[in-house]
């Protein structure tokens, strides 16, 4: 496997590059600049950077403020005080006006480790694709983090980006494309279809390795974006596979699993199993030991595959 | 204009406020009364502004912050030239562009979507923040509650004011006393606000606020204070200028009857 990265690295190494040229980009940050990367950002363009402290409320708010004057807006804390502690101040001042405030959220999931459950989020993308137009995208790696990163600060609106704190491997090459709103296969099966999202992509992939060696064909899925979400690709998994498992580092109810059984059970109905968060709370620990207890590894997508 | 041609003016918004909570069946006569002269004041003298060109660059900003009191604001837009007052009859209707709190892309002159009480003055924060950084003279104001100081947001948005010294901006409460449930000191005490406000670094400024001269006074000592953002300390009276609804919560969110109508209007000067 190529280098780690974790994708809040990438994310504050694309604020640089991008401050470079567009010098619109305002960054923001609620006393964690060090730990969401937007410090070199601040470093670099002093005149752009706004630390608000710890308070993440008035972080959001004020983003807003600055957002409806004309800038485009990047602001980061961890994803527990940005989707839970600001969820209504992103729902009312950010999505209601529809500001251009990019909420970059790092520390997503039960990888943020050792600082356990009070700061391991799973309901962040269940909260904030209920919000009217607002994008929601979870990068898997460094290079899409990088790219996709880029499109959401090109276009006009609200943008919810989820971002990790544990260096994952990047496995998208410099070349991959990417759309916001259309998922990547990144590996063609006829057995079952794994969608997967975040740092389970990289799960998955390992997943269809061994899955491939009891005979199983696996179609992978990146679903990067949960909203808009790509119903064609799903409807299609459906159509001409009818198992999909969908695998996610946050909890199963209301993230991508419920995501994808909402469209299915409208429009193709087929066998689903959930991989993620069950309905409760993490603890501390390594990351790696945490994604095993908790069931969000290769082994437990192969398994949920063959409990189909 | 002489300051008798604004209390003119007030009584006239007066009179729209009640009309319209009227035809509405619903809404906050109470606090949007207290706020006459107030709202009045920024859009008719204070603020650089153009209702023929409500996005005109370089302009002051207004954020309701205790957006529930829409009605004062629609009916000082109104009568400001923005679009006609019998627009707002269709206040809290279905398809109506006047929301029960104020929706800044369904109504000119809207910088903001408020309601939720306390993100008002923190969006301001921002905007206060970005003409600093465009080196914009236009200013930013915002009108708070009482009992809206009560949400943290309030006092977090209060600190970034005054550790980024944004002395473009103005924060106006309208200190009537009174909230739903009764009064502030009842309910959670505020007071003292004018000390709280000066802790956070804010120059505060503390009149009548149904006093023309003063209100101007004070919009002119914000505008002299240079490094800090100013709080002007508007003592009012909810509902001002109808007797039965004069310092009563019970009219904080509630329409008149159409006797109850008859009678503000009577004694707001019905030839208005």
């Amino acid at each position: 496997m190529a280098d780690k990265i974790a994708t809040r690295a990438a994310y504050g190494e694309t604020l640089v590059e991008v401050g470079a040229e567009n010098p619109n980009l305002v960054v923001m940050d609620a006393d964690l600049s060090g730990s969401t990367m937007t410090k070199k950002f601040g470093q670099t363009y002093p005149d752009r950077f706004f630390n608000m402290g710890i308070a993440e409320q008035n972080l959001y708010a004020v983003a807003a403020g600055i957002a409806l004057s004309g800038k485009t807006v990047c602001a980061s804390t961890f994803a527990m005080f940005a989707a839970g502690r600001a969820f209504e101040i992103i729902r009312n001042s950010i999505g209601y006006t529809g500001a251009n405030v990019k909420i970059c959220a790092t520390h997503a999931g039960i990888t943020v480790g050792e600082d356990g459950a009070s700061h391991q989020t799973f309901e962040d993308i269940a909260l904030m694709r209920t919000i009217p137009g607002m994008t929601v995208v979870n990068p898997c790696d460094g290079v899409s983090a990088k790219k996709l990163l880029k499109k959401v600060i090109d276009f006009e609106g609200p943008a919810y980006v989820r971002l990790g704190r544990a260096a994952v491997p990047v496995f998208y090459g410099e070349d991959a494309e990417f759309t916001i709103g259309k998922a990547n296969v990144l590996r063609e099966g006829g057995d079952v279809a794994i969608i997967a999202t975040g740092i389970m992509v990289a799960e998955a992939m390992e997943a269809a390795e061994t899955l491939a060696a009891d005979g199983i064909e696996a179609r992978v899925i990146d679903m990067h974006t949960i909203k808009p979400l790509d119903e064609e690709i799903i409807v299609k998994a459906s159509n001409e596979i009818g198992k999909i498992v969908t695998a996610e580092e946050h909890s199963v109810i209301g993230g991508l699993g419920g995501a994808v059984a909402e469209v299915l059970c409208q429009k193709a109905p087929c066998k689903v199993a959930m991989v993620g968060q069950k309905d409760t709370f993490g603890e501390s620990g390594k990351p790696d030991q945490l994604k095993e207890k908790y069931g969000m590894t290769a082994a437990d997508i192969v398994k949920a595959v063959k409990s189909l | 204009m002489e300051t008798k041609q604004y209390e003119d003016l007030a009584r006239k918004v007066r009179t729209d406020i009640i009309r319209m909570v009227h035809s509405a069946g619903s809404g906050h006569p109470g606090g949007s009364l207290s706020a006459a002269e107030i709202v009045t004041a920024l859009y008719f003298k204070e603020m650089n502004i153009d209702p023929e060109n409500p996005k005109m660059e370089n302009r002051d900003k207004f954020v309701l912050s205790k957006g529930h009191a829409a009605p004062v604001q629609y009916a000082v837009l109104a009568e400001r030239g923005y679009f006609p007052v019998e627009d707002t009859l269709t206040l809290r209707k279905l398809g109506s562009k006047f929301q029960g709190h104020p929706n800044m892309h369904k109504v000119p002159g809207i910088e903001m979507s408020t309601g939720s009480l306390g993100q008002g003055i923190s969006v301001c924060v921002g905007m206060a923040i970005a003409n600093k950084m465009d080196k914009n003279p236009g200013r930013i104001y915002t009108l708070l509650g009482d009992g809206e100081l009560q949400e943290g947001l309030v006092w977090e948005a209060a600190m970034a004011a005054g550790h980024y010294g944004l002395d473009n901006l103005v924060a106006i409460i309208d200190n009537n006393g009174l909230q739903i449930d009764g009064k502030n000191d009842d309910v959670m005490t505020v007071r003292p606000i004018d000390e709280k406000f000066k802790a956070f670094g804010w120059n505060v400024v503390e009149i009548d606020g149904h006093n023309f001269e003063e209100i101007f006074d004070a919009f002119d000592q914000a505008r002299a204070c240079k490094g800090k953002p100013t709080a002007i300390l508007a003592h009012t009276h909810k509902g001002r200028g109808v007797s039965f609804m004069e310092d009563n919560a019970g009219w904080h969110g509630k329409a008149p009857s159409d006797e109850q109508t008859e009678q503000a209007l009577e004694e707001l000067g019905g030839e208005l």
